[in-house]
């Protein structure tokens, strides 16, 4: 029975009333006394040498404070998982928006003008922009080989099986780049002071990552760094790494200005210069026995990563641990790599990887059920992962997971069977072909494998003079919850109201390091330890004799008023432990990739126009086992807002790339769904519980990402009897395939126009 | 208007109820004045090309995106901003609908929302869902996925509907 007051209700979200009243002040709305503005001269060619940098005329120079790679006082980097990325070009350049060198100026409007009057020689080389280019070396543009991480799972005898198998299935399924377009682009505020060091405040995800480049760049011991998170408009992965960069240039602008730096990225620069979601190319080829059952198969998946490492390893990662989807494979090999081109360098964003092979697998399930005329519905129900089992790095399946009575639940919801047959029989004669499919897939929660033993997260929970208690974390708040759903959770395990516990501003001086906040980790790691952090604080006071440990909050907060007053402070810390029976081996690949998954079964019901090639979804059923639901509004509004990124992702969103530059670097020509393009979205939940997460909670902010492209690509092929396997789907894709199919222009020639 | 040395003009105008002068340059982006001259921060730069509507004011009754419109032309106008129509009574039930509903995420696209939604309901006071769609469908939201904020809307309209 559950008995929680707080877990579980839609409390009101603690920066809300700020947000809608215009009083939350994001980056662009601070403003400091003498603050310069600083703004970036790029590369504008993909590689080269840079043999002359001139500064034209028509400027006053004087007026301007100018920075380079010279100026950088530590390593010239940006220090993440790998240091090779420059902060500034240094004689050479690897990518198209590559920062070269930095201006600021009191006057924003002076800057425009001054960057274009600054114009670059180079020397250029010889540039590579695809995947098989880097695979193929005819260039080396990155270490020995292009090749930035490569992974080997390897689960049973996979070349035994191919002898035994009724079917062989062959695929190759590609996504492309996706871009975050949060609403609020990059932008940080730098501040130097000769005897306190460097201060920063900025739209990021993780004001650590920030903390740990700005070390690197300047050279400087951690307290004279400090990283203020400011309210954050929207990040989806594109603040995890990107804002390190910026932060560095604002950085040292400030230091050799003595002034305030203030940088803020216009649309086109975000776009154009900032991270993506990594392009992908996944193969399958799959052994199946004639009664639909998966004997083993191989899976090869590569991602594009840019000119540089940044993310790359650790997307690839996630990206291969997810690529055999929540079936059963007694046999699989998966050989993934992310390779280097002269690329901006893609990188996090909501899925990391995942929604790239998970995409490749459901559109290859729905082929498998093709080739072996079974139904998409048969073909997972024969392979469905069941407890007791083993994903594809042999970790068991512990959890009472059951994907059949999941799927049952979403065929019923979204009226599946009945919409088929409806379906089959309307589209003929119609130039509106209706189709309905499918996606069934996972996401592991937290940081893979050892990750979260390596982060080693610290949180703490501290009592206040009033009697309340203040969560302190460096997780970040940037509209997916963080603030609510972590002061809920200390609120439920100290028995406090909702309104007795606040969250401080993600500061390094002032907030422990909890880890980045990416990777679905916030409500499920870092919420179990604010849980224990709190409990400890209570212990305290039990201790003291403050308090029983059956309390009314009226009782807590006079003891925690009384000890506070005693003892000038109350606060408690708790550090990750790893679960016990969580082994995962780096070499091989193999273990307890996470210590929990969400699981899900989506539904997309899909309209074909004839006429105009577009594609609507029409209706849209998002069911979901992520744990208790820690607040229904939120979690909700996870998955309506990962959805509305898959339809982007499969539908509308597609960079276009012109010798390593994108050319649609504004939102009149990088269409992202809009109101009207919102089908309704009907978002429903499990709940079996886990054992690792906060009350129960697991992971919910990517898996949402996962299915919407693959069950809208299987809905258009249920519609229109031609399989796609490449996203974004556009209608001049849909028109070119369908002028091919002959077949088609049979089936369709009796209709009149 | 006469331009000075700098090539700034004077300017006045009513914002939110009060009458203000600002110099400022001719074609200067009423965004940046906004923002800049007045500290009215709550209205946001999202593209700076009009797609997308975080930087929406309200301009003699109709909604404009102020990165879009110059400086003169606001001249004598009647411009409300998230600051006013948030400290205005009559929209206190479109805050709170948002609020309930999940219709702010980020918050950064949501003074934009509001002021949409308070220029749609100041023109038809009971939408119908399409309309609704409709009347937001300039504004773009890259956490929700719409339907909360689309939710909050007709809870608004029924909330003002019940007094």
């Amino acid at each position: 029975m559950k008995t929680e007051r707080i877990i579980g209700t839609a409390t009101p979200r603690k920066e809300g009333r700020d947000k809608v009243t215009g009083q939350a002040r994001y980056i662009d709305d601070l403003s400091f006394p003498e603050m310069l503005y600083g703004a970036t001269v790029r590369s504008r060619i993909p590689r080269g040498k840079i043999k002359k940098i001139n500064f034209g005329p028509g400027v006053a120079w004087n007026e301007f404070v100018v920075a380079s790679a010279r100026d950088i006082p530590g390593q010239n980097c940006v220090a993440l998982i790998g240091t090779d990325q420059p902060c500034l070009a240094d004689g050479i350049v690897n990518h198209q928006e590559e920062p070269i060198l930095l201006l600021a100026h009191p006057e924003p409007h002076s800057l425009p003008n001054a960057v274009a009057a600054v114009s670059i020689e180079y020397e250029p080389l010889p540039a590579i922009f695809a995947m098989e280019e880097s695979e193929q070396q005819s260039e080396i543009i990155w270490g020995r080989d292009n090749v930035f991480k490569s992974y080997l799972i390897e689960k049973g005898d996979v070349d035994g099986v191919w002898a035994h198998a009724d079917y062989i299935v062959e695929g190759e399924y590609t996504t492309g780049a996706q871009e975050q377009l949060y609403i609020e682009t990059n932008g940080v505020i730098a501040q130097y002071d000769p005897q306190r060091g460097i201060t920063v405040w900025g739209s990021m995800q993780c004001p650590y990552y920030v903390h740990k480049s700005l070390m690197t760049l300047f050279d400087l011991p951690q307290e004279k760094v400090r990283v203020v998170q400011v309210e954050t408009g929207g990040a989806f992965g594109g603040k995890e790494d990107y804002p390190s960069m910026i932060a560095g240039h604002a950085a040292l602008l400030a230091m050799k200005s003595g002034r305030p730096v203030k940088i803020i990225y216009n649309r086109a620069e975000d776009m154009a210069a900032t991270t993506k979601r990594h392009p992908s190319r996944t193969r399958h080829r799959t052994a199946v026995s004639k009664d639909g059952k998966i004997l083993g198969g191989e899976i090869e998946f590569t991602i594009d990563g840019g000119a540089y490492a940044t993310l790359s390893s650790v997307v690839l990662s996630r990206g291969t641990i997810h690529a055999g989807g929540p079936y059963h494979w007694p046999n699989i090999r998966i050989r993934a790599k992310a390779v280097a081109t002269n690329m901006p360098p893609h990188g996090a964003f909501r899925g990391f990887g995942a929604p790239q092979s998970l995409f490749a697998m459901e559109r290859h399930t729905d082929r498998i059920a093709h080739m072996l005329n079974l139904s998409p519905i048969e073909i997972r129900r024969r392979n469905f992962l069941k407890p007791g089992q083993t994903t594809t790095t042999e970790q068991r399946i512990n959890e009472p997971i059951d994907l059949e009575k999941l799927l049952d639940r979403a065929l019923q919801l979204s009226d599946y069977d009945g919409k088929k047959q409806r379906f089959a029989k309307e589209n003929q004669g119609s130039m509106r072909k209706k189709g309905i499919g499918i996606a069934a897939f996972l996401h592991g929660a937290g940081f893979t494998g050892s990750g979260e033993r390596y982060l080693s997260s610290l949180v703490g929970v501290e009592g206040q003079p009033d009697g309340g208690v203040r969560v302190l974390v460096s997780s970040t708040e940037f509209g997916q919850g963080t603030n609510t759903v972590l002061c809920q959770i200390a609120a439920e395990a100290l028995g406090l109201s909702y309104e007795d516990v606040t969250i401080a501003q993600p500061d390094t001086d002032q907030v422990p390091n909890s880890g980045p906040t990416v990777a679905s980790r916030t409500a499920m790691v870092v919420g179990n330890l604010v849980a224990s952090a709190a409990s400890g604080l209570k212990q305290t006071l039990i201790r003291a004799a403050m308090l029983d440990e059956s309390c009314t909050p009226e009782e807590f907060r006079a003891a925690c008023r009384k000890y506070i007053a005693a003892h000038g402070e109350l606060r408690s810390f708790v550090r990750y432990e790893p679960p016990a029976g969580i082994h995962w081996d780096d070499e091989k690949y193999r273990g307890e990739a996470y210590s929990a998954y969400g699981w899900a079964v989506y539904v997309a019901e899909v309209t074909v126009d004839l006429r105009t090639y577009s594609v609507s979804v029409d209706d849209f059923v998002a069911l979901q086992e992520v744990g208790r639901v820690l607040h229904p509004v939120m979690a909700r509004g996870q998955v309506l807002g990962g959805v509305a990124q898959g339809i982007g992702f499969a539908l509308y969103e597609k960079v276009e790339w012109r010798e390593g530059r994108m050319q649609n670097s504004q939102m009149t020509n990088y269409i992202v769904p809009t109101s009207s393009d919102m089908p309704p979205v009907r978002v429903y939940f499990e709940e079996l519980g886990n054992v690792h997460g906060a009350f129960g909670a697991k992971g919910i902010g990517e898996l949402p990402m996962d299915g919407p492209a693959p069950a809208i690509v299987n809905a258009v092929e249920d519609a229109l009897g031609i399989p796609f396997d490449s996203i974004p789907l556009l209608p001049e894709d849909i028109f070119a395939a369908i002028s091919k199919s002959s077949a088609y222009e049979t089936s369709t020639v009796s209709v009149p126009l | 208007m006469t331009e000075d040395s700098q090539g700034k003009v004077e300017l006045s105008f009513e914002v939110n109820g009060e009458e203000r002068t600002v110099r400022a340059y001719p074609m200067e982006r009423l965004l940046d004045v906004l923002r800049r001259e007045l500290g009215l921060t709550g209205t946001k730069e999202g593209c700076g090309e009009g797609e997308c509507g975080a930087c929406s004011v309200l301009m003699d009754g109709a909604l404009v995106v102020s990165c879009l419109i110059p400086a003169a032309q606001a001249q004598g106008a009647r411009i409300v901003t998230i600051e006013g129509a948030a400290a205005d009574t009559r929209f206190r039930d479109v805050q709170d609908a948002f609020l309930d509903f999940g219709g702010a995420q980020c918050g950064i696209c949501t003074p934009g929302m509001i002021l949409a939604t308070v220029h749609l309901l100041q023109n038809k006071p009971r939408p119908t869902t399409d309309e609704i769609r409709e009347g937001l469908s300039g504004n773009i939201c890259r956490c929700t996925g719409y339907l909360q904020i689309l939710e909050a809307v007709e809870d608004a309209v029924r909330r003002s509907s019940r007094t």
